[in-house]
């Protein structure tokens, strides 16, 4: 059987791969959140509950608190400005149309942390927010921009914001228009035609750019570090120093672990929107 | 009657003038979210032509940020490292992604849910969580962090991405053409190397644009799995950034800000437009 060779061995190559590099070391972690530790070894083989029961510790209870607060912040900030600015965009015509597309490509694919350095610049406090600002005669000496978790939640919004535009851009782009139509012919106002047909629509859009955008602002641990604020104010902090400074392996497992229920629930209320075909609109 | 024609034209008029100002405010809203967007780019990239470095008032052009990055032999090195992996990672990964896209396409086979699902997870995982994984898969089977470990590393997250590349393109091809293929005797292969590869060419080519952009700028991952003896560009720009803003880093990341516009530039240029080269128009 010459011919089903390169089926074969297609499916094999990619199935051994993915189960190698992807399926065992996810495995890894929750193993590892499972077990414990002591000063000479990272991991010791020995079942606890531990580093789930440490979660309920006030100080770590605390970190998911200010983390969860600043992803929602996060996303519905992005969602407030990314939602019009999707819709307008899908709404343009030709050239205008691309030109916005490709101005929105942008900034998806360039490197994270050279934009969380550009948008530093601008806080710093010589920066140019700053300087503009006492040009202007609105402040009178510099204000303290970095730092604060404000810093972080608007580095974090400038980093993600292309992310939840995006999907809801492919999402509105295949609105019906027609229906919209057939609701003015009946009367609806503005109001009703957005909350009884656009919003129910591209509701999958929605939960695509909050997949996209919610997950990402919990972990971008470098975003912190750089722009200020609490230091250990997202879980994303959390994890890396429970596994580069404290070399408590396990505790870190146990964290990601949290973080990965939080996107199996994420992944499930975005399944019940998006039935079907729809996943491939996240890119 | 004169008066009828004239209320109606004034009524027209007005309501073409409230279309017309609807307009404006949207272009106008649609600027001012791509000047948040751009403005720290912007700033970046001019202030690494101003003599002074550390402060925002121009005191006139140079280049002599450039003149001090590309006389600097160590940075040399990691651009190499960064090119060196980026490349490897690209094609392998795009050899991988591509060959997963297949498969999952055409053949039915067990497991095939499975992978399915491992190829949207790996697209929604946090960074954080997956580099943490592979650190722990690597540390336990005793693979010392290094170029190997990033390699593997950097393959394994660029398949997804070229995966949903080439299957939306694999999607909308005519189907006609592989039939018509293995009615004339043509093996799995030869469909593949004759038939599949060049009419998905250009996804395939802008899946491995995009994989060479993601390992080139990614951070977190590499963050985990890398060691002291390869450092690579992003985690370089991330520790002289934590170090204090050395002058030379805003010509660094103008210079990584241009080539990454390069490439989403020819990434788009491709993306565009499927219907004129893949044989779609002789449905």
């Amino acid at each position: 059987m010459k011919i089903m060779k390169f089926k074969y061995f297609s499916i094999n190559l990619i199935s051994l791969w993915l189960i190698a590099l992807a399926t065992i070391p996810l495995l890894l972690i929750l193993i590892t959140s499972f077990l414990a530790h002591d000063d000479s070894h990272l991991i010791l083989w020995h079942f606890t509950l531990s580093n789930y029961v440490y979660f309920f510790h006030p100080i770590y209870f605390k970190i998911l608190w200010l983390s969860l607060k600043l992803s929602v912040n996060c996303t519905i900030l992005c969602l407030l400005i990314g939602y019009p600015a999707a819709f307008i965009i899908a709404r343009s015509h030709g050239s205008l149309k691309n030109l916005f597309l490709l101005l929105m490509i942008i900034p998806f694919w360039t490197s994270s942390l050279i934009r969380t350095y550009a948008i530093l610049t601008i806080l710093k406090t010589k920066g140019l927010l700053n300087s503009a600002l006492l040009a202007l005669g609105i402040i009178h000496h510099p204000i303290q921009l970095i730092y604060t978790n404000t810093a972080v939640l608007v580095a974090v919004v400038y980093n993600l914001l292309p992310f939840m535009i995006f999907p809801l851009y492919s999402n509105i782009e295949k609105l019906d228009t027609r229906l919209l139509d057939a609701a003015r012919d009946l009367g609806a106002g503005k109001i009703k035609i957005f909350k009884a047909i656009i919003l129910p629509l591209t509701m999958p859009g929605i939960m695509a750019g909050t997949l996209l955008v919610f997950l990402p602002a919990m972990t971008l641990f470098y975003i912190p570090v750089l722009v200020g604020g609490a230091k250990s104010l997202l879980l994303g902090n959390l994890v890396e120093s429970q596994f580069l400074e404290m070399h408590n392996w396990p505790g870190g497992a146990a964290t990601s672990i949290v973080l990965t229920l939080f996107m199996l629930l994420l992944i499930f209320i975005y399944t019940r929107f998006a039935r079907g075909k729809q996943r491939q609109e996240l890119l | 009657m004169q008066r009828a024609t004239t209320i109606k034209l004034a009524f027209s008029l007005a309501k073409g003038t409230a279309t017309m100002m609807q307009k404006y405010l949207q272009n106008f809203y649609l600027t001012l979210v791509y000047i948040f967007l751009y403005l720290p780019i912007v700033v970046i990239i001019c202030f690494s032509f101003n003599i002074s470095s550390h402060s925002l008032l121009w005191h006139g052009f140079t280049w002599h940020w450039y003149h001090v990055l590309f006389h600097d032999s160590d940075l040399a090195w990691v651009v190499v490292h960064s090119l060196t992996i980026g490349l490897l990672a690209a094609s392998f990964g795009t050899l991988l992604g591509t060959l997963a896209a297949v498969s999952l396409f055409r053949y039915q086979f067990f497991g095939k849910s499975f992978l399915n699902g491992l190829l949207f997870i790996l697209i929604i995982i946090p960074d954080l969580v997956f580099g943490i994984a592979l650190l722990l898969f690597f540390t336990s089977i005793h693979l010392s962090l290094g170029f190997w470990t990033l390699l593997l590393a950097h393959i394994t997250f660029c398949i997804p991405f070229v995966f949903v590349t080439v299957s939306s393109r694999m999607g909308i091809l005519n189907k006609h053409f592989i039939e018509a293929g293995r009615d004339l005797g043509a093996s799995e292969i030869t469909i593949f190397k004759r038939i599949l590869i060049p009419l998905l060419a250009p996804a395939i080519l802008v899946g491995w644009l995009l994989s060479f952009t993601l390992s080139f700028d990614d951070v977190v991952i590499s963050y985990f799995v890398t060691g002291p003896s390869f450092e690579i560009l992003p985690l370089k720009i991330y520790s002289m950034i934590r170090l204090g803003v050395k002058p030379e880093i805003n010509a660094l990341c103008s210079v990584l800000l241009v080539f990454t516009l390069i490439i989403i530039v020819t990434a788009s240029h491709f993306m565009k437009n499927p219907k004129s080269k893949n044989g779609k128009q002789h449905v």
